[in-house]
């Protein structure tokens, strides 16, 4: 996945570029409007994080160029401003959604995901692995061509395994990857998750597998 | 504020009181012109009867064999016969002597000359008019003057003056009311303008601090035009405040979201245990601070507009298929199912932002009580008023303290380890009175929690 993250503080743009690109994104950082329109006429962006106060002007004028150029690229919305009718004006310019500063990564990569299956009709990107099919934009998961219902947490933790195949994870990472970071979750969650997903892979090339104290793995045949 | 405003009578009582007591005074002087022109023409006109009836009488005044003979004809008298049968009197005298006639009227004064002269006296207790004429006979013993009085009672006289009065008071009373009206009509044609301004501006919504556009007559031109002004540093002051509190949101949380991501990332690296726990603590902290720092924002703007409600027809399924939408992300997160429930269009008349903020503070109280993979039922309806129940998978309102949760910074003591200000049933409270509406919370007989706002 390609991020274009439009961001005038270098800090939090550091923070937000090192935690994209540990879940295996690629993310290009502007810091100014001139930048990020430069960035997104050249290159091809999944999504676009966008900053509303710019040193050069106001995110929400990009959002309307943005637009005006007929671009679907989906743009989330990084808002310090957490007031209602900001909000709905935002949304009304074009942006596909908002994340109020600061957010819960992982509720970032959930609206990510929510935007991106919402788009997922133009383009289809379909991973195949033997008798497995996965579109990792719309989070469809089928099986010898029998599309899987899979549970969020379910499918996260399959998108997660499947990047990183061949990759060992322990119980202690999926749990940070998987869950907010406020929630208190035991072990014995991902133990659940695990077990649901391996029954629905079951006679598949896809296998998880355990190993003792480490934690578990993906592979394919 | 209006309790500070000091009144000193009113423009259009003033205008009023001018226009309609100027009137009654023109009235009054009209009365009496008229009534002295009336009154003058009416005693000329029995003047010159009763100077008729002296010359008539002085002309049948002759001298036969020395001795002054008046033979005077009935007509002399007649003539002054009227409707009411005023009484006529007359006196006839040679060289001051009464010859015939009644006594008491007064006497020519002049002796010299042919004169004539009219006066009004009280004679025999009624008003009488007096005419005298002399006139001289010259015989053979020499002059003799003969002189006439005719008095005649004014009974007739004064009921057509009378008359003539009530016509001209009657005519009077009716051109004063009509000019009161006029007046009414004129003050309020020229109040208007004014009124109009006060509505048009009283109407306006708090943030409609645009300038007054419509036609004014000139006199009122240097209030608009400091209106105007007024409203305009108003305005330019206001969007300094919002961009001062915007400017200040985006210094403080940007700052917080460089410490949050951080501390994501890091996570993420760090294994010790102590280390993880002190990193989630940090996490929480900012999560705590940035939800107070939203949700008092968010009661404060909803304390302020409760007071100035922008009304407008909302589509109530809309606006919660719009929210459940917006929040699908964070229910994903945990596997919860937002099911949204409806039969019939439902509309409400109410503010559009209000009104959504409490509604999405019920659902994110749903969703942070509610464990993973449970199911929050919305349904909305209109029997018997419009109506929107949130049944949450959670584990309920704790029974001790259900009544003061809508209190502000109350929260349920089994709200251990989730993120909340203690506000978002206070807003959601404060949004329904807003609307006369009502909100309740109890717990559901299946377990959850259920709140329902009704409009």
């Amino acid at each position: 996945m390609k991020y274009l993250l439009v961001e005038d503080n270098h800090e939090l743009a550091n923070a937000i570029c090192s935690r994209i690109k540990f879940d295996g994104h690629v993310i290009d950082h502007a810091d100014k409007l001139e930048d990020a329109i430069a960035y997104s006429n050249t290159g091809e962006y999944d999504l676009i994080f966008l900053d509303i106060m710019l040193p050069d002007g106001d995110g929400r004028s990009f959002l309307k160029h943005h637009r005006d150029q007929k671009k679907d690229t989906p743009i989330i919305v990084l808002t310090a401003r957490s007031q209602v009718s900001d909000r709905i004006s935002l949304l009304d310019l074009g942006a596909d959604d908002y994340v109020t500063k600061p957010f819960d990564h992982a509720e970032l990569q959930a609206r990510c995901r929510a935007v991106l299956r919402r788009k997922a009709g133009t383009a289809q990107t379909i991973l195949q692995f033997g008798d497995v099919a996965f579109n990792p934009l719309a989070g469809q998961l089928s099986i010898r061509d029998k599309m899987v219902n899979l549970r969020n947490r379910e499918l996260r933790l399959f998108e997660l395994l499947l990047n990183a195949r061949g990759q060992i994870f322990s119980k202690q990472k999926l749990i940070d990857r998987l869950f907010s970071l406020d929630e208190d979750v035991s072990e014995n969650a991902i133990e659940v998750y695990v077990g649901r997903l391996r029954k629905h892979l079951e006679d598949t090339s896809l296998k998880i597998s355990t190993h003792r104290s480490l934690g578990y793995r993906l592979d394919d045949d | 504020m209006t309790n500070t405003i000091r009144i000193s009578g009113s423009l259009r009582n003033r205008l009023m009181i001018t226009l309609i007591s100027g009137s009654a005074i023109l009235g009054i002087i009209l009365f009496f012109i008229v009534r002295g022109y009336a009154t003058q023409i009416a005693q000329d006109g029995q003047d010159n009867i009763l100077k008729a009836s002296l010359s008539s009488i002085l002309d049948a005044a002759t001298i036969q064999d020395g001795l002054v003979e008046v033979d005077f004809p009935y007509a002399s008298l007649s003539m002054l016969d009227t409707d009411l049968d005023d009484r006529v009197f007359y006196a006839i005298y040679q060289d001051g002597i009464l010859l015939s006639g009644y006594k008491g009227l007064p006497a020519p004064s002049s002796l010299t000359g042919e004169t004539r002269t009219f006066q009004t006296i009280k004679y025999k207790g009624t008003f009488a008019r007096v005419a005298n004429a002399n006139r001289i006979l010259v015989g053979e013993r020499g002059r003799i003057e003969i002189s006439v009085s005719v008095a005649q009672t004014q009974d007739d006289l004064s009921r057509t003056l009378n008359s003539i009065s009530k016509n001209v008071a009657v005519f009077g009373a009716g051109f004063f009311i009509l000019v009161a009206a006029l007046s009414y009509l004129a003050t309020s044609t020229t109040i208007n303008p004014l009124m109009r301004l006060a509505a048009s501006i009283k109407k306006r919504g708090p943030k409609d601090l645009s300038p007054f556009e419509k036609e004014i007559p000139s006199e009122m031109v240097p209030l608009v035009s400091s209106l105007n002004r007024l409203m305009g540093r108003l305005d330019l002051s206001l969007k300094q405040s919002e961009d001062f509190i915007a400017e200040a949101a985006h210094r403080v949380r940007t700052p917080l979201a460089t410490v949050r991501s951080y501390a994501d990332a890091t996570l993420q690296r760090v294994s010790k245990s102590e280390n993880r726990e002190a990193l989630r603590s940090m996490v929480r902290a900012i999560d705590e601070a940035s939800r107070a720092a939203s949700q008092l924002l968010d009661h404060a703007m909803i304390t302020f507009r409760t007071d100035h409600l922008q009304k407008e027809y909302i589509d109530l399924i809309d606006l919660v298929q719009d929210l459940a939408l917006r929040l699908s992300p964070i229910a994903e997160m945990k596997d919860v199912k937002i099911l949204v429930n409806y039969k019939n269009p439902v509309e409400i008349h109410g503010d559009f932002i209000l009104i959504q903020n409490a509604i999405r503070n019920l659902i994110d109280n749903a969703l942070k009580y509610s464990p993973n993979e449970a199911i929050i039922k919305i349904s909305v309806g209109s029997e018997p008023t419009p109506y929107l129940k949130i049944h949450d998978g959670g584990p309920g309102f704790p029974p001790d303290d259900i009544q003061n949760l809508t209190l502000r910074f109350t929260r349920g003591k089994n709200a251990n380890g989730i993120i909340g200000s203690g506000l978002g049933l206070t807003i959601a409270k404060d949004v329904a009175n807003a609307h006369n509406g009502r909100l309740e919370i109890f717990n559901h007989k299946k377990g959850g929690a259920c709140a329902i706002l009704s409009f």
